[in-house]
């Protein structure tokens, strides 16, 4: 283990911030404050840069087992700690699913070498069929926190309430995809009239905001604590904001392509642009970032979804839905907050971090606690972010294995400089 | 807008200009001239090679497309991919580069996904690609010979050449299109073309087969079927699929031909001079009525004799640039 001090930056707590040094020793931050000795102390120059906890992202998608030609574990975590992320949550829609300790054991130990943490979602239903119970008690114990059937949404009712039901003793929390299969369809893009005069199959918004209002019932009435997987319309924001007011335990997430690109991109019939949910009106794409901006929703999370280029080579009916997210979240996230610091480190790392339960230390394959502040005592998973850092994407510079972000050319403004796991892995361009 | 599809592609009429079409028209014109020769082949395309690529069979139009190739003496190359081993597991990128390598100057396409053709101009930019039908998005040769077949007869009845009207028997022009548009290629580019040359149209069908906020596409809905039959100059039939006939979007066949069916007495309703048009293959006794088909409005065969100058044409300004004599 070694010391270090992160000099010079502006360290963003909860409620304020201000002009300091970082001293971290044995991944645990010693002391903050100006001009801190560093004798016997390697330097870290974060002038000109935000350091504040570290992102954890809820929904990425890191394709192993089963999917490694598109992702593995330690591409993954690499593509998370350039994107300055010191935690993500890996979805278990992998072959085979991640629904029981068994398979979540084998992650775990994919896991152990990663260069960030990485926490792990569990199945609600064996095989995400939705129809039996996995054995969520049994992956609990493991540390897993999180369940989801993601990629689908739990469709029948009886089973998502008793899903609730039955989790609520757990002291976990499901996620829930909303579409409604029965009126997603076999949609490809945003129902709407773009869609209809591409001649492509829609997804309509309902079928998402149907099953938000459902699955706030079922937690009305039957208890348990729900979160909201990548909402794409102002209406599910709304429903969901109201549901938190009615002092229900459900929190919310959206991705950053929901808050950025509207369904217009779908009229190139570039299958990178295919997503589920779909990218929206612009309309929403407005609304959701407001909600960002207000600090409506809990958590950006980016469903990071890689697809081998072989995939994504047909047509837009036939390529898988998904897209990449984990490197360059945190500038678009930069871009919907209009420079509060304070909301952007609430959406990527301290409300993930208590969605997720990765504020407490250790458990599973964690080495560290996320999202604290930035102060004495914490364990160090820090973010150093340059705001005003311009620069474009480029599909083939990516940690990610896969080539499929929406955002290829596209010029961003902040990057990360340096992301702290209780040792720096990821600093000014190079891993350590 | 393009204001001509020399020696572009032709994907789409939603991104052509009035004029791009007047051109199509215009040179389909000439090529009418060179079908009634006895000699019917010129020698504009010598030397080139146009490969058909079909997914989704359809006899009629492949062997329009074929005889428009063939008759501008172009070497054509005939993949069924529909009933090859291809179609499973080779994806289109895997077909085009194999055309590709065989050295073919265009590709005209026929897939069931619409955008399917963006797919292959992306990937070769410098192969002409020309749409024959992408899922339920375009069908741009059919929206043209649509409008070539209305301005020609309309023209006749004047007593001129349709060449010499330019989009000026648009004008004004009622177009009334009836049935399964939300999932027509055809109702798409027939729209895009009429409205580009200047008519008004009319859609009319069940609201389970009009396309979401289809009034938005500048075009009136019409919710009396028969008053505005009485009102149109044209009317344009759909094919509808049966399956969609059968519960899933009409509760039935004959629900639908009782209320969106061209029938022998509705066909009294229309006036004098009123064009009926169909792009086949018919369902006759659901859409039309085959008295109507076969009746004094139905211009119904000479859509597909001009089928083949009319696809001339295209692949003469896309392939050739419009350039070597006629
Ligand atoms: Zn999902």
């Amino acid at each position: 283990m070694s010391t270090f001090i992160i000099r010079g930056g502006t360290v963003v707590h909860a409620a304020n911030s201000e002009r300091a040094d970082v001293l971290v020793r044995d991944g645990r931050i010693i002391e903050v404050g100006i001009k801190l000795d560093g004798t016997a102390a390697t330097e870290i120059d974060a002038s000109g840069c935000l350091v504040g906890p570290a992102f954890v992202d809820l929904h990425a998608h890191l394709r192993e087992p089963g999917n490694e030609a598109a992702e593995t574990i330690e591409s993954g975590a690499r593509a998370g700690a350039v994107g300055g992320y010191g935690a993500v949550v890996a979805m278990p829609n992998t072959t085979p699913t991640i629904d029981s300790a068994a398979v979540v054991g084998y992650v775990y130990e994919r896991a152990r070498h990663a260069v960030i943490d990485v926490a792990v979602a569990g199945a609600i239903t064996i095989g995400r069929e939705g129809k039996n119970l996995a054995p969520m008690a049994e992956m609990a114990a493991l540390g897993v926190r999180l369940f989801t059937d993601d990629g689908n949404g739990v469709q029948h009712g009886g089973v998502m309430r008793r899903a609730l039901r039955y989790s609520s003793a757990l002291g976990v929390r499901l996620a829930q995809h909303c579409e409604m299969d029965d009126l997603a369809g076999s949609g490809v893009m945003n129902d709407g009239p773009l869609a209809a005069r591409l001649g492509l199959a829609g997804r309509s918004a309902l079928a998402e905001e149907i099953m938000v209002m459902r699955d706030i019932e079922f937690v009305r009435a039957s208890g348990g604590r729900l979160h909201f997987l990548h909402l794409s319309t102002r209406r599910s924001v709304e429903l969901v904001v109201a549901a938190k007011a009615d002092g229900l335990d459900v929190t919310c997430e959206v991705a950053p392509h929901h808050f950025t690109l509207s369904e217009d991109r779908c009229a190139s019939f570039d299958p990178v642009f295919k997503v589920h949910p779909p990218l929206r009106s612009m309309a929403d794409v407005e609304g959701l970032r407001l909600a960002v901006a207000r600090g409506d929703i809990d958590a950006v999370a980016t469903d990071h979804a890689p697809h081998t280029p072989e995939s994504k080579d047909g047509t837009f009916d036939e390529a898988p839905p998904g897209m990449l997210g984990l490197e360059t979240a945190a500038a678009l996230t930069w871009g919907a907050v209009n420079g509060d610091a304070h909301a952007f480190f609430n959406v990527l790392s301290r409300r993930p971090a208590r969605v997720a339960q990765l504020r407490a230390g250790e458990l599973g394959v964690r080495r560290i606690a996320h999202g604290g502040d930035v102060a004495p005592g914490e364990d160090a998973s820090l973010v150093i972010f340059d705001p005003s850092d311009s620069w474009t994407v480029n599909r083939h510079a990516l940690q990610s294995r896969a080539l499929n972000t929406p955002f290829h050319d596209m010029v961003m403004t902040g990057r990360v400089r340096g992301t702290v796991v209780g040792e720096p892995v990821w600093l000014n361009g190079e891993f350590r | 807008m393009r204001q001509s599809i020399r020696g572009g592609d032709l994907i789409s009429l939603a991104d052509v200009s009035r004029d791009a079409i007047v051109e199509v028209l215009d040179v389909a014109e000439s090529f009418v001239e060179v079908n009634q020769r006895s000699i019917k082949k010129v020698p504009t395309l010598k030397g080139r090679v146009v490969a058909s690529l079909f997914y989704e069979e359809s006899t009629r139009t492949r062997l329009s497309f074929e005889t428009a190739a063939k008759r501008l003496s172009a070497d054509v190359l005939s993949l069924a991919v529909a009933s090859s081993s291809v179609k499973k597991g080779e994806s289109l990128r895997d077909t085009i580069s194999t055309i590709t390598a065989l050295g073919i100057d265009a590709v005209v396409m026929r897939h069931m996904a619409s955008g399917a053709p963006w797919q292959v101009s992306r990937v070769v930019p410098s192969i002409r690609v020309i749409n024959a039908g992408d899922g339920q998005h375009q069908h741009p040769t059919q929206g043209l010979l649509d409008a070539f077949t209305i301005r020609q007869v309309l023209a006749e009845r004047a007593g001129t050449r349709g060449s010499e009207t330019g989009s000026e028997l648009f004008h004004g022009l009622r177009i009334l299109i009836v049935g399964d548009i939300r999932h027509s290629r055809v109702a798409r580019s027939d729209i895009a073309a009429y409205l580009a040359l200047g008519a008004s149209v009319t859609v009319c069908a069940p609201p389970t087969l009009l396309p979401t906020e289809v009034s938005s596409w500048g075009v009136e809905v019409a919710t009396d079927f028969e008053s505005a039959l009485a009102q149109a100059d044209v009317v344009g039939l759909l094919r509808l699929q049966v399956e969609r006939g059968s519960g899933g979007f009409v509760p039935s066949l004959r629900e639908f031909t009782s209320l969106y069916g061209l029938t022998a007495e509705r066909e009294q309703l229309l006036q004098p001079h009123a064009l009926v048009m169909h792009p086949g293959p018919m369902n006759r006794g659901v859409e039309i009525d085959s008295s109507v088909a076969d009746g004094s409005h139905a211009v119904i065969e000479r859509q597909v004799a001009n089928g083949v100058p009319v696809r001339m044409a295209v692949l003469y300004l896309t392939v050739a640039g419009g350039e070597g004599d006629l």
